[in-house]
């Protein structure tokens, strides 16, 4: 745990950011729910590569500040990204040596778990159901993560973030 | 995020965090605010030209209505001053624009970039050029945001303006269309009517106007009308907004006149 050991924070965060402005730069009315979940997606390429540095505290406090972002409850994103970080990193071990494909199919798992846990918290203060292309969001966040895990593999190893 | 849902404890936490957020909402809204300056920057002097020559016609129809409108007003007050009831006339608005950022979809929420630094506070109306937008739901520093009038957990008391029949309009998550709630069958409703602002709820002053009918459903059997109604607001579309900050000045003069009276059960 030295100063040696641990090197580009700031990408990590820089990527954090970049994935929160993806989540709220409007898209197209009908593109709406096709939105991916970027930082969902974000963090669980770090709790793969990274699985030391990134984990469930770092999820709760990403979903926090999702939670503000999108003016959405305080909390139920906090909840489901810690839940998230902590599946992830009970699963890294065996998702790592799977082919891509494979890696996108239990990415989407992930995803559908998250949005589940939104719409249970969502439910629990009375809002009503969504319409069924609430759950398309997981369905392109699975189709983009190969792209997501080339391009963060790519940058990560330039900046040398260990 | 149960403390947050009853609306005490978690605010401060909301607060510290907004201050944050704002930095990436500023960074997604500031290239649609440049490209629309650009535009203006390079757009043709003849186009500019004519626009203000439109505005300039456009205004002087306006000044003729408000005088119209200013000897109208003075009649209503001269009137309502005879029948011994306060009248709120006077509103102060303040104008604020939209910021281009996605919030969360199963929710109607805009954002706008005034805040309470400019005095905006949390139930404030929100209004744009046609009619009432919704009204303001979490204020942060800089930035506020604006749960519209369609979305499903929000209902305005309003009034038929034709027949004076009051009803509460009701959210439908649909931002084309708004229902009246526990209207009876026999209620005198009909399509194209214009629906205002009844102004009881104590929120929203009364006298704008929040939408048209579009279609009135009575199903033998039922004990309510099913009742459509299209926003007047372009939910969608108005960049521009305007927050009404109801001033009390009518109610004032009329509660200090009732001071000077002399009152037989006072000492």
């Amino acid at each position: 745990m030295t100063e040696t050991r641990h090197q580009g924070g700031w990408f990590i965060v820089a990527s954090f950011l970049l994935a929160y402005v993806l989540t709220i730069v409007p898209l197209p009315p009908w593109l709406t729910y096709a939105r991916p979940d970027w930082v969902a997606l974000v963090l669980v390429y770090w709790c793969f590569a990274l699985p030391e540095r990134v984990g469930v505290g770092v999820g709760w406090l990403c979903g926090l500040l999702q939670d503000v972002l999108q003016s959405s409850l305080l909390g139920q994103h906090a909840l489901a990204y810690a839940l998230l970080a902590f599946l992830t990193l009970k699963l890294h071990q065996q998702v790592r040596v799977f082919p891509l494909w494979q890696q996108a199919l239990s990415v989407m798992l992930l995803l559908l778990a998250v949005r589940l846990l939104v719409l249970w918290s969502n439910s629990f203060v009375g809002r009503p159901l969504p319409v069924t292309s609430y759950w398309l969001g997981a369905l392109t966040g699975a189709v983009l993560w190969p792209a997501v895990f080339f391009l963060m593999r790519e940058l990560r190893h330039r900046f040398g973030v260990r | 995020m149960f403390l947050d849902h009853r609306r005490q404890l978690a605010q401060p936490v909301r607060d510290a965090l907004s201050l944050l957020a704002y930095p990436v909402q500023a960074a997604v809204d500031l290239p649609f605010g440049l490209g629309a300056q650009l535009k203006e920057q390079f757009s043709s002097r003849r186009q500019l030209l004519e626009q203000i020559a439109q505005l300039q016609a456009q205004q002087l129809l306006y000044e003729a209505r408000l005088q119209r409108l200013d000897a109208l007003e003075r009649e209503n007050i001269a009137l309502r001053e005879l029948l011994q009831s306060s009248y709120q006339v006077t509103e102060s608005v303040l104008a604020a624009s939209l910021m281009r950022v996605d919030l969360d979809p199963a929710a109607h929420l805009v954002q706008i970039n005034k805040g309470s630094r400019t005095g905006v506070y949390v139930g404030q109306p929100v209004l744009d050029a046609r009619g009432v937008m919704g009204q303001v739901d979490q204020v942060g520093p800089l930035s506020a945001v604006v749960r519209l009038i369609t979305d499903p957990s929000h209902a305005i008391p309003v009034q038929v303006n034709r027949s004076g029949v009051r009803a509460i309009a009701q959210g439908t998550g649909d931002t084309s269309r708004l229902e009246l709630v526990h209207v009876p069958n026999n209620a005198d409703i009909e399509p194209g009517d214009l629906l205002v602002t009844s102004g009881f709820g104590g929120r929203f002053p009364p006298g704008y106007p929040v939408g048209r009918v579009t279609s009135v459903v009575i199903e033998p059997g039922q004990p309510f009308a099913r009742i459509s109604v299209e926003p007047a607001a372009a939910l969608d579309r108005s960049r521009q907004v305007l927050l009404v900050r109801p001033s009390n000045q009518a109610i004032e003069t009329t509660a200090a006149e009732a001071e000077t009276e002399p009152t037989a059960g006072r000492p």
